[in-house]
């Protein structure tokens, strides 16, 4: 075998290997999937999304109340979480060159892999006992936005990061303040990063459990209110697995199911946002366009 | 005739490395300076000391006093950002903003900061490109982004923006290195008409360009200013043997 087989050879050895480790990847993602879908759908109808869970196990109730609260949770977490993250990423990237911003990227990476039922705690200690709120809305969304902080800021930073220095120099020579700078030029042009980075502190926030469990608590009930325990769709799955009820069990599944499809309606949502908006700003352009090509 | 730019005993440094060592430089008015010399020796470095961008760079300071007609733009009372509005600059690689139609590069520095009046925005348009002679090429295509155009369309983009803001002098960093020789010619034109009304100072590596286009060049070396003079007097008859080695392509 010559030198030049040899290389085909181990070529496709490699790439073969890389691509069976795919597949194996792939696996567990798609029977979860396909596990979820299979077990949920039969629990899908319009009383199970838009009744509230009464917690017997009877036919005909639902988790209306817990998607909703999920919904709240996740609002007011991003509410708190996403100005402050976003906020933090751009000082540490545009600011950060000092031992404040090397402080804080350190704080961000622990606080990122925090265990979040830690992170619950923290909420629990804060708001619930010593702020003394009590199991509420606020607190859970308190816990998420802390877990969302860390993450938000990652990856708005990585964002910044992305962005040429050329164009950083270049408004900057153009007399453009410092401030403007970053506002104007590097969030426009980091902009698709930083969606992304809180579309995933987003998601992931939507499907904790523990740090709920010791923050919002859970509620059978429809509630508005930020001061009084809620329910979420996290931990109806937890509370429903535990009980013996095939019906329960069922709303469990179906609940799974409802939480994927929350987190894939969000995530496409957001992209076809973002898409209409880059048009709509284009047709603005248009005007001044046929302004200055009568002239021409 | 009067000196636009004058620097006095001018150090710079990034970290630990001495990158520019105590230059006095009198840059004319109304004229075109080149700063030739070979890669590393600072001539980047010098012009971005003078509208203030040598800074912007991590570790990086200055000592010494850049005088921009008579005012020291490192004394404390300077705002670097108005520095930077009197003084453009123009970089190696065209930067036109990505996220910008061609319109919004050329009225950028305006709008960044805060003019939203369109009949003077539109007026700024129309001037400054065709200032920068792009105007007849982009004309109709105003809302097309920034970077959809050429690499030497790009660069005079980037010479328009500059103009936008009204600047006194242009400093620009090689901005024919990447470009084809058609391009090249196009900017040098520009160059030409530009300086009734600007003082220009460019860094390059082309000796024929500084030969063609400048009215006075610097020779540096090392950091340090070897010689400075009439265009024709430093390539015809320098006073450094080292000018004439470099020049001559015997150096080393």
């Amino acid at each position: 075998m010559n030198t030049y087989e040899y290389r085909k050879l181990k070529n496709t050895l490699a790439s073969g290997l890389a691509l069976a480790c795919v597949i194996l990847a792939l696996i567990p993602l798609i029977y979860i999937l396909a596990e979820v879908v299979m077990k949920g759908a039969p629990a899908m109808s319009w009383e199970f999304l838009t009744r509230r869970t009464t917690g017997t196990g009877e036919p005909g109730e639902g988790i209306g109340n817990a998607i909703f609260g999920t919904l709240l949770l996740v609002f007011y977490a991003a509410l708190i979480g996403l100005p402050i993250g976003i906020l933090t990423g751009i000082y540490v990237s545009e600011y950060g060159n000092n031992k404040l911003g090397t402080i804080v990227r350190f704080f961000n990476d622990v606080l990122a892999n925090f265990p979040s039922i830690v992170v619950g705690l923290l909420a629990y200690a804060l708001v619930v006992a010593y702020l003394n709120v009590g199991f509420s809305l606020i607190a859970g969304s308190v816990a998420l936005a802390i877990i969302m902080i860390p993450i938000v800021a990652n990856t708005t930073e990585e964002a910044l990061r992305m962005v040429p220095n050329s164009l950083r120099e270049g408004a900057l020579a153009l007399g453009v303040p410092r401030w403007r700078t970053v506002l104007k030029v590097m969030l426009a042009n980091g902009r698709a990063g930083i969606v992304t980075g809180a579309l995933l502190a987003v998601a992931r926030v939507s499907g904790e459990t523990a740090p709920l469990l010791l923050t919002a608590f859970y509620s059978s009930y429809w509630s508005l209110s930020p001061t009084e325990p809620i329910a979420s769709l996290p931990l109806t799955i937890f509370r429903n697995f535990n009980s013996p009820s095939e019906v329960l069990l069922q709303q469990a599944w179906g609940a799974a199911l409802v939480l994927i499809l929350l987190v894939l309606t969000l995530n496409i949502g957001v992209r076809l946002l973002m898409k209409s908006k880059a048009k709509k700003s284009k047709a603005v352009k248009m005007k001044w366009m046929t302004r200055l090509s009568r002239k021409a | 005739m009067d000196d636009k730019i004058v620097t006095q005993g001018l150090n710079a440094y990034f970290g630990d490395v001495h990158a520019i060592k105590g230059i006095d430089i009198h840059i004319p008015s109304n004229a075109i300076t080149a700063i030739i010399g070979p890669s590393g020796c600072g001539k980047s470095t010098l012009i971005r000391c003078m509208n203030r961008m040598h800074e912007v760079m991590r570790g990086a300071r200055v000592t010494g006093k850049v005088l921009l007609d008579g005012q020291d733009i490192y004394s404390s009372q300077m705002d670097p950002v108005l520095v930077r509005t009197k003084v453009g600059m123009v970089f190696q690689k065209p930067n036109p903003f990505p996220t910008m139609s061609i319109y919004d590069n050329v009225v950028a520095g305006m709008r960044l900061n805060g003019e939203r009046n369109w009949r003077k925005l539109d007026a700024v348009v129309e001037r400054s490109l065709k200032l920068a002679a792009l105007w007849d090429e982009v004309k109709h295509q105003l809302d097309a982004s920034g970077v959809s155009i050429s690499g030497g369309q790009q660069q005079r983009l980037c010479i328009a923006r500059a103009l936008a803001v009204e600047p006194e002098a242009l400093l620009l960093d090689e901005p024919c290195s990447a470009l084809d020789p058609i391009a090249t010619a196009k900017i040098e034109d520009l160059l030409f008409d530009l300086k009734d009304k600007y003082t220009i100072v460019i860094v390059t590596h082309n000796m024929q360009q500084a030969a063609r286009v400048a009215d006075f060049t610097a020779f540096m070396y090392l950091g340090e200013l070897v010689e400075f003079g009439v265009t024709k007097k430093v390539f015809e008859n320098p006073d450094k043997e080292l000018t004439e080695k470099y020049i001559t392509g015997r150096f080393g």
